[in-house]
């Protein structure tokens, strides 16, 4: 920088601003039950689909309110997945480890965990998981309230229809 | 060859403060509204356009979860722009220009009080220059209006007549709702109020709400079928000045006066004009750059944004609110406008009519 034209002024501006995020009533429900340790979905009142995570409280197919809670999993299949072998800035899991597609019992969307307690080469498709929480103190308003998914030993479910509408 | 398009139908959100719904769900009840108003099914509908800020939600791409108040399936033709729902507006008329559809709704929100909005408002300034400095959309404006007032093109008393006139109106329109706290003022009264950004007054501020609205747009015999009385898109225009402040005149606005004439606002016949003045020192300089006479057309007879102003949605509302005036027979010709960015830098005009 040694180069500038005499007399050229440089200033530094950092920019932030704080915003009030709601997370809407419709989608509250599911935000509460992850402070519990229960996992609520939504189901549309006109194709009866149940979303898990809610999205934004309204089912995008059909444009409809997802006002009625259904209580999902906690096992789950899951329906498809990546080994992460690279490393980057922030990472927070041992590598490798597995990132996977989960669709919880009774839900007909499927959510993203982590796979663990297994290794990284046993995961497959169609295997069925059971959801590792967290201690207690530590659960809030996230799926991180769930530390990690494991397998719980059931035989594979061979995925139909219901994978085929996540 | 232009085809001939008009708004058949429009619902708006009352205005709320501090609402808890998200995007999606203040919107969803008024593209349903509108729909049932007009009485046709949605699947019909050739094109889908939507107005929002993502830096009013504070995330990116957050507008991509309106397509859900939509009811995408099957698979719908949408678009969305960066700016006030007047501007998708104008977007979904080209579209129907191009022969590519017949219909469009037109829908916008804005959570405006889910954060700073004059910090925020202050990212459509020039990002080199000024909006490092974040001097704030209102100070922005009032630079503005110490510029006018020091030319002698608006005065304190005339922009605080905007405001009481602004505030009548307002109580006899449900969606417009200012808060009670607003109260009842004379001009007098208001003039002795404090500044909050010399030479700004607290009337002299838009309300900040929350809100939404949609509209639906038809082309030739559709819109026929659809309204008994469309209000028909006579001329359309839409000019930006430069973003460098000191590069242009701010005691005018030299882009709504071209937009104006070339949209063909013709100031003799214009019964009702909605326009989209944040600021009422705003409001005087788009009056006298139209070319309006206000003893011969209502200015602004909603309230306007100034007592009701949903950021990215309060343009839209301005066209609702002239469609309206048309359809109900209240107004044979109608001028609708939209400004965007700071001091009045960008400029839409229509003018509405009737048959």
């Amino acid at each position: 920088m040694s180069n500038e034209a005499e007399g050229l002024m440089r200033i530094r501006q950092p920019i932030a601003v704080t915003y009030q995020w709601s997370a809407g009533p419709n989608a509250t429900s599911h935000l509460e039950g992850l402070m519990e340790g229960r996992l609520i979905g939504k189901r549309c009142p006109s194709c009866s689909l149940v979303y898990f995570p809610p999205r934004n409280g309204v089912c995008p197919k059909c444009a409809a309110i997802l006002a009625e809670d259904v209580e999902v999993g906690p096992r789950g299949t899951i329906t498809t997945f990546c080994i992460v072998n690279v490393p980057f800035l922030g990472q927070k899991v041992k590598i490798p480890y597995v990132a996977a597609q989960i669709l919880l019992d009774g839900a007909d969307i499927s959510m993203q965990h982590l796979i663990q307690e297994c290794e990284a080469d046993e995961v497959r498709i169609g295997m069925r998981v059971e959801p590792v929480w967290k201690d207690r103190s530590e659960w809030g308003p996230t799926l991180e309230s769930i530390a990690h998914f494991r397998p719980n030993g059931e035989p594979d479910r061979a995925l139909g229809s219901e994978a085929a509408s996540s | 060859m232009a085809r001939d398009v008009a708004i058949v139908g429009t619902a708006q959100r009352p205005s709320q403060v501090g609402t808890v719904l998200t995007s999606v769900e203040l919107i969803l009840p008024v593209i349903d509204e509108v729909i049932a108003k007009v009485g046709v099914d949605r699947r019909e509908i050739g094109f889908w356009c939507h107005g929002s800020c993502d830096y009013m939600s504070g995330q990116p791409f957050s507008f991509v979860a309106a397509v859900d108040a939509i009811g995408a399936w099957p698979p719908i033709v949408e678009s969305h722009v960066e700016a006030d729902g007047a501007l998708a507006l104008y977007e979904a008329w080209v579209k129907i220009q191009t022969g590519e559809c017949d219909t469009a709704v037109v829908f916008s929100n804005g959570k405006t009080t889910s954060g700073p909005i004059d910090q925020i408002l202050t990212l459509q300034a020039d990002p080199y220059f000024v909006a490092p400095l974040w001097p704030g959309f209102d100070t922005l404006a009032a630079l503005q209006a110490r510029m006018c007032l020091e030319a002698g093109v608006v005065s304190e008393r005339a922009m605080a007549e905007v405001a009481v006139r602004s505030r009548r109106d307002a109580r006899s329109n449900a969606v417009a709702w200012p808060p009670a706290s607003m109260g009842d003022h004379s001009v007098d009264e208001l003039l002795a109020t404090p500044y909050v950004r010399d030479p700004l007054r607290a009337h002299d501020l838009p309300v900040a709400v929350d809100g939404a609205n949609a509209v639906v747009l038809a082309a030739g015999d559709v819109a026929r079928r659809l309204s008994p009385r469309p209000a028909w898109i006579r001329g359309f225009d839409h000019r930006i000045d430069t973003q460098r402040l000191g590069a242009r005149s701010l005691v005018e606005s030299n882009s709504a006066r071209v937009a104006g004439r070339v949209a063909g606002v013709n100031a003799d016949k214009i019964d009702v004009a909605e326009l989209h003045a944040p600021y009422t020192h705003q409001e005087l300089l788009l009056v006298q750059a139209l070319g309006l006479d206000p003893q011969r057309t209502r200015i602004n007879p909603s309230g306007g944004a100034l007592v009701a102003n949903p950021a990215m949605a309060a343009g839209l509302a301005r066209f609702a609110e002239a469609a309206d005036a048309v359809t109900s027979g209240r107004a044979d010709r109608a001028v609708a406008h939209c400004t965007s960015g700071p001091c009045l830098q960008q400029n839409l005009v229509c003018v509405l009519e009737g048959e």
